[in-house]
């Protein structure tokens, strides 16, 4: 699957396209398919997004997942300091980047 | 330290006026990300990994505690509580909004600090010896030639979109403190017949092409220090390659020219520059200078430390160093706790070594290029009441340059240049190594982790090194033996295939087992490398 | 601001080659790889150079109109092509009196960035006096 990722323009958070939104929460995403540039290209122009990119993703049980490790960190937060991350309560979170 | 006058405080404020402008045409929509960026970045702003990142000039790594608490304070509001000291003795903030972005800078400029130049292809921040002012081997204090620097580079009209980024260096003792031949310019301040002059090393760098800087003059007299940087700059600005961004940096240019025909293109520009009148008189130099004295020590302070405690004795044998003046001493910080983060400070810890600054160190502070803390003026009388406030709040790790001292950049936990993480390689090593005894006998052994090519963890340098790198979508890491950044400069040599994480730990613990094996009386790790060579290290690593 | 933006209608700018190949114009083009000392004796026939910025992170230019202004050239000193409203302050500073940006600036945002900087802490091209000489009379 592909996934429609940027951050936020004015909090820099990172944010996911949600099929007509977009949300914080990688479990959110949706497949793009073939529709990412076109759906990149007016949200950037819109601001409701910045620096929007595609990746790949693969669907698993707990949702959608990027195949690569720097956008699995930037779903979750640094492994480094679990507290900040989206799921501060899951001691086991850092084993999904991995 | 160097205060603002009217001037100062003016351009900061204009700068604040002019990026809150530029914030809101781009929020409005009238400039695009891609304009935007460059002006972002001129003013420390990133987009990274998670969020907007700010990174703060600390100029020359000085600071008092008015302005360490201001960090606090904006770690406290506007991002997480905390922040990270860089390498280029600034800090940086991971978690910033755009929106909140000319407010932090209000705020920086309330107390004479700021984000001018902390990235972007422009003049940095300019950098200097963590000492400067009270290290008992220096010359001069550097840092009124900094400061200068500082000004003159500020909004430089014609260095402000250069090929490639640019960092300069001011040290003024022998002892390179400063990583001064690894910067673009590295300056040292030296003395012949009874004169201070300038030696200019141009052309060092770290990244994907290292390069250790040739000098360019040996000598050059202080009251031309600004011409002869601006006609390194100008031939660097007309000639550098702008073709490709990782060809860009004036280290390929001299490499491409060589240094004989750069240096004479800079003093054919030199004789032309100089006629120009761009350097300031004397008296404000002696202006500056003045505001760096040397802040009244009493010279009878008692010389005697009481070391009946004996972790108070472990930590001052590794924590304090040699002051210029009878009983005082330089009380250096670790921000390397075992299982921490290298360079990371809570709010309450930046406001607590600001307490102590204010208290015992004549209100000032310092950041190293090893990401730690510097008290440069305490009373050794002091330092016992010192290293308890240290020790209750975590900042008393008595591991100065030894092997836990690692410095990392933030790797990709953070940084979206990043390949792998750098972060939990350093908690590993740290934890692996944590046993104090174990670390002093290994010495002096400097280790330097980069999670990507660009090398802001200074790999190349360490006489440890480790480099991330991404292999097929997994984190591996590479070794480096064999480099420095001190006055014994060199650049580290690969040991071969790469590992992965517990790899790269065990792989470290088998090249500090050879060196204990290897060593001569009185070695270094990197002395024993450096006569030894990489063989038996290789054959230890990879057997 | 109308008389920092240029006027249509005059001569138009040859190449540096085709000026130094003997020509008698008075306009010249100036691309960033070339040198721009190789006008320099023939600033006091010239009327017009023009700077070419086909990028605007390409800064080049900024150091061929100090060396023109340096060397002594009073005519009409033009930043062409990616100019953008927040260069134009340091372009100049760099000795540049006209500007012909591709895309139309903003007048009031042209105006906001020409008056923004009370002082400057360099010398430079424009004239301004540092903020070291204010310091020191």
């Amino acid at each position: 699957m592909k996934l429609l990722t940027g951050n936020d323009l004015k909090s820099g958070a990172v944010i996911w396209w949600t099929g007509a939104d977009w949300s914080i929460h990688i479990e959110d995403a949706v497949d793009v398919d073939e529709q990412g540039e076109a759906i990149l290209a007016v949200e950037e122009a819109a601001r409701r997004v910045n620096a929007p990119y595609i990746i790949a993703g693969e669907m698993t049980p707990d949702g959608p997942r990027p195949a690569h490790i720097k956008d699995r960190i930037r779903a979750l937060g640094p492994t480094v300091r679990p507290d900040l991350t989206l799921k501060p309560a899951d001691p086991t979170a850092g084993d999904w980047v991995i | 330290m160097y205060q603002y006058d009217e001037y100062d405080q003016a351009m900061v404020e204009a700068r604040v006026a002019e990026f809150s402008d530029q914030v809101r045409r781009r929020l409005a929509g009238e400039i695009t990300e891609d304009q935007f960026k460059p002006l972002r970045l001129m003013n420390g702003l990133y987009l990274q990994l998670h969020a907007y990142m700010l990174r703060v000039a600390v100029p020359y790594g000085t600071l008092d505690s008015r302005q360490m608490r201001m960090l606090a304070h904006i770690a406290r509001k506007y991002d997480r509580d905390y922040g990270h000291f860089t390498t280029r003795q600034n800090i940086q903030y991971n978690w910033i909004k755009l929106e909140d972005a000319p407010a932090i800078l209000a705020d920086l400029a309330s107390v004479e600090m700021h984000a001018i130049q902390t990235s972007g292809n422009c003049i940095r921040n300019i950098s200097s010896d963590q000492w400067a002012g009270a290290a008992a081997d220096e010359i001069t204090d550097p840092r009124p030639w900094a400061e200068l620097l500082r000004q003159w580079s500020s909004f430089h009209p014609e260095f402000s979109y250069l090929p490639r980024k640019f960092k300069i260096a001011v040290i003024a003792a022998d002892e390179d403190r400063a990583a001064m031949r690894l910067h673009d310019i590295g300056i040292q301040i030296v003395e012949k017949d009874g004169q201070h002059g300038a030696a200019f090393y141009v052309g060092g760098g770290m990244g994907r092409t290292p390069m250790i800087a040739p000098l360019i003059k040996d000598f050059v007299p202080l009251e031309d220090l600004l011409s002869y940087t601006e006609a390194c700059l100008r031939v660097y600005n007309r000639y550098g390659r702008r073709d490709n961004i990782y060809k860009a940096r004036i280290k390929i240019l001299i490499h491409e020219l060589g240094a004989d025909e750069y240096r004479r293109q800079v003093e054919e520009e030199f004789v032309h520059v100089k006629s120009l009148g761009i350097d300031p008189p004397k008296a404000e130099f002696d202006r500056i200078a003045a505001q760096f004295a040397m802040p009244p020590l009493d010279a009878s302070a008692p010389d005697a430390i009481d070391r009946s405690d004996p972790d108070f004795a472990l930590w001052v044998d590794r924590q304090v160093a040699a002051h210029k003046m009878p009983g005082h001493a330089i009380v250096n910080i670790s921000l390397k706790p075992v299982g921490g983060i290298p360079g990371d400070a809570s709010s309450a810890q930046i406001d607590l070594m600001a307490d102590l600054a204010e208290r015992y160190s004549h209100d000032e502070l310092r950041v190293t290029h090893a990401q730690n803390i510097v008290l440069p003026h305490v009373r050794k009388a002091d330092l016992y009441a010192i290293w308890q406030k240290l020790d209750e709040a975590g900042l008393a790790t008595p591991n100065l340059d030894l092997i836990s001292d690692i410095i990392a950049c933030p790797g990709l936990d953070y940084c979206s240049l990043a390949n792998a993480r750098s972060i939990p390689v350093a908690q590993k090593i740290a934890t692996r190594f944590a046993d104090l005894d174990r670390q002093k006998e290994l010495g002096e052994l400097k280790l330097k982790i980069s999670g990507c090519i660009n090398a802001c963890g200074h790999h190349h340098a360490g006489h440890i090194g480790i480099l991330g790198v991404d292999r097929k979508g997994t984190e591996n890491y590479q070794l480096l033996l064999g480099g420095s950044g001190a006055e014994d400069v060199s650049l580290g040599t690969i040991t071969g295939p790469g590992f992965d994480e517990d790899g790269i730990v065990d792989a470290i613990e088998r090249v500090t087992d050879k060196y204990l094996a290897e060593r001569a009386e009185g070695e270094r790790f990197l002395d024993t490398y450096r006569r030894v060579g990489m063989a038996p290290f290789k054959e230890a690593i990879y057997g | 601001m109308v008389e920092h933006l240029h006027s249509d209608g005059e001569e138009p700018c040859v190449t540096l080659d085709a000026f130094l190949e003997q020509s008698n114009a008075t306009a010249v083009r100036l691309e960033p790889d070339e040198d721009a000392r190789a006008l320099i004796p023939y600033l006091d026939r010239l009327k017009l150079i023009e700077v070419a910025f086909p990028a605007f992170r390409d800064g080049r230019g900024y150091s061929s109109a100090r060396i023109l202004r340096e060397a002594g050239f009073t005519g009409e000193l033009r930043a062409q092509g990616d100019v953008l409203v927040d260069q134009i302050a340091y372009m100049k500073r760099c000795g540049f009196d006209s500007f012909a940006p591709e895309k139309a600036l903003n007048p009031a945002d042209v105006e906001a960035a020409l008056t923004r900087w009370p002082q400057h802490y360099q010398t430079a091209a424009d004239g301004a006096v540092p903020i070291w000489k204010l310091r020191h009379g």
